[in-house]
């Protein structure tokens, strides 16, 4: 068999797109892991939420898709800070493992909730993109603008820790949360931004998945899980680490795919996820 | 300026601070001296406000700031140091003190400002100022300077200096106490200073306040708390000739 064939470029380039999306998928949680130290159990549900206020921005009230797109931004990061606010606040000090039962709750009840406003059909925006044919390969032009995006929304993001105070102040406190009051920062204010900025990533994230799937109120399972890993996998809190670790995951589910079958390309990426958990627990850039 | 009446700290049976009084004028460094255990570190976080004190009062310049978060404490005018230092490691020396000098302070500065004014308390310490000055590459010094920087770049009337120089050798641990007893000339800035080494503290200290399990057991300038005897017995014991040898050679 020849290697080097263009389908099997085809194969690896939709990795790399994917990818992008799968990185993007684990910035927000790795931000709020980083900074605030909670698991956000929910965070694919909050995507399922903005995607269908586009949906019922755009093909409900036949608002233009941009304004659609904004809206589910604002509205994403907006749950994100209600979601601190309401839920993670009062547990903060509490122990980790009821931290996860609590964002776990969460991800029951919107599931619950969607399920009873939005009815369980699928809903699509019915935005069809085309693909790109180059060279004998076929490439999916909304994977390509999702990739485009999620890399631009991570270099914002990291133009803005490292080049603003809020954002070095959301550095500083990742560091040392009990030393941020006595430079005068009040790190309640902070969580609830940083909320709002991964609330904001998982708004982005819906815009650019509803390009390419249905929308049904348990499509937060069929890619919460890989967020998770992908996290893991980098090292939970190490948004570096979550970027290189979308990408190996990416390639095993796009190439495993092309030699075998799309089924056994995510087989391939969990053993290897759970081979790793056994030599590297930490993650591939995890501290201890 | 400072005020500090019957402040109290219990947790649950254990009383860490018990009915401590005393006065503070401008631009005055009291040495908050006593054994390990004797209540200064919680002293210092009463004041600072990072607990909340069991009863008691603090006022700062006739304002009351018990009960008030510690990042408005800050505000207010108060920083601190601490004994073991909490940089932000994964920041820059500047980007640290910059920090601080951003936040720290009643009215925010501009970015440019904030930076400058990091810079300035940089060269006040005697630390690298460049952008590349990473925190790993400060020693044990270096890195005491860096928290002191931090603490002055928010502009503070009081400062809790948390010095513990006890890692430092004899040269760099007079160059810290000279360093504080500058900032006090240059910035009429009130300092509360909490050290072990009575060499360093009692040269350039105005007045003491002794604690012991949490009660101020004296009070006064370093020549008659060096030869109180209840000082001797609880805290300085076979080293009090030296202290005192240490007072006279500044007196005299």
């Amino acid at each position: 068999m020849q290697i080097f064939d263009s389908f099997l470029l085809e194969a690896v380039i939709n990795g790399i797109l994917l990818g992008g999306i799968l990185a993007l998928l684990a910035l927000g949680l790795n931000l709020i892991f980083g900074v605030i130290d909670v698991v956000w159990i929910c965070y694919a549900e909050l995507i399922m939420i903005g995607m269908y206020s586009v949906y019922y921005a755009h093909n409900v009230y036949h608002w233009p898709l941009a304004l659609a797109f904004l809206a589910c931004v604002l509205l994403v990061a907006a749950l994100g800070a209600l979601l601190h606010v309401l839920v993670i606040r009062p547990v903060l000090g509490a122990e980790p493992i009821n931290q996860l039962l609590v964002t776990g709750g969460v991800l029951f009840f919107l599931q619950a909730v969607a399920t009873l406003a939005f009815g369980v059909e699928f809903k699509n925006v019915g935005v069809s993109l085309p693909a790109l044919q180059i060279a004998g390969m076929y490439i999916s032009f909304a994977r390509l603008i999702a990739f485009g995006v999620a890399l631009g929304g991570m270099v914002a993001l990291y133009l803005f820790l490292k080049r603003t105070y809020i954002g070095t102040a959301i550095r500083a406190i990742s560091q040392d949360r009990g030393i941020m009051p006595l430079m005068g920062v009040s790190p309640n204010r902070i969580f609830v931004l940083t909320s709002a900025i991964g609330g904001a990533l998982a708004g982005l994230a819906a815009c650019l998945l509803v390009l390419q799937y249905d929308i049904h109120p348990a499509i937060g399972l069929s890619f919460g899980p890989i967020t998770f890993m992908v996290c893991v996998l980098g090292g939970l809190g190490n948004m570096v680490g979550g970027f290189i670790a979308a990408f190996i995951f990416a390639q095993f589910i796009s190439v495993g795919g092309y030699f075998l079958a799309l089924e056994w390309g995510y087989v391939l990426a969990f053993l290897f996820f759970i081979g790793m958990m056994f030599w590297r627990p930490q993650g591939i850039l995890g501290g201890k | 300026m400072l005020s500090v009446s019957r402040l109290t700290k219990r947790f649950g049976g254990f009383t860490a601070v018990n009915e401590v009084s005393f006065e503070l004028a401008r631009g005055e460094i009291l040495g908050l001296i006593g054994p390990n255990g004797s209540g200064k570190s919680t002293t210092f976080n009463l004041i600072a406000g990072a607990l909340a004190p069991s009863a008691g009062s603090i006022r700062l310049q006739g304002r009351e700031i018990v009960g008030e978060p510690a990042n408005r404490i800050a505000h207010h005018g108060v920083a601190r140091t601490f004994q073991i230092p909490r940089p932000f490691r994964r920041l820059s020396v500047v980007e640290n003190v910059a920090l601080a000098a951003y936040y720290g302070q009643q009215e925010r500065p501009s970015r440019e400002n904030a930076f400058a004014q990091a810079r300035e308390a940089l060269a006040l310490v005697n630390l690298p100022a460049e952008d590349s000055a990473r925190v790993d590459g400060l020693g044990a010094a270096g890195l005491k300077k860096l928290e002191l920087a931090r603490a002055l770049a928010t502009r503070p009337q009081l400062l809790l200096a948390d010095e513990s120089l006890g890692g430092l050798d004899e040269t760099e641990m007079h160059q810290a106490a000279d360093m504080l007893a500058a900032i006090r000339a240059q910035r009429g800035i009130t300092i509360i200073w909490v050290e072990h080494i009575m060499g360093a503290l009692m040269r350039i200290v105005d007045r003491c306040l002794v604690l012991d399990h949490g009660e101020v057991i004296a009070q006064g300038p370093p020549q008659e708390v060096a030869h109180d005897p209840k000082v001797i017995e609880v805290y300085l014991g076979s080293d009090a000739e030296d202290v005192q040898a240490t007072v006279a050679a500044r007196t005299g």
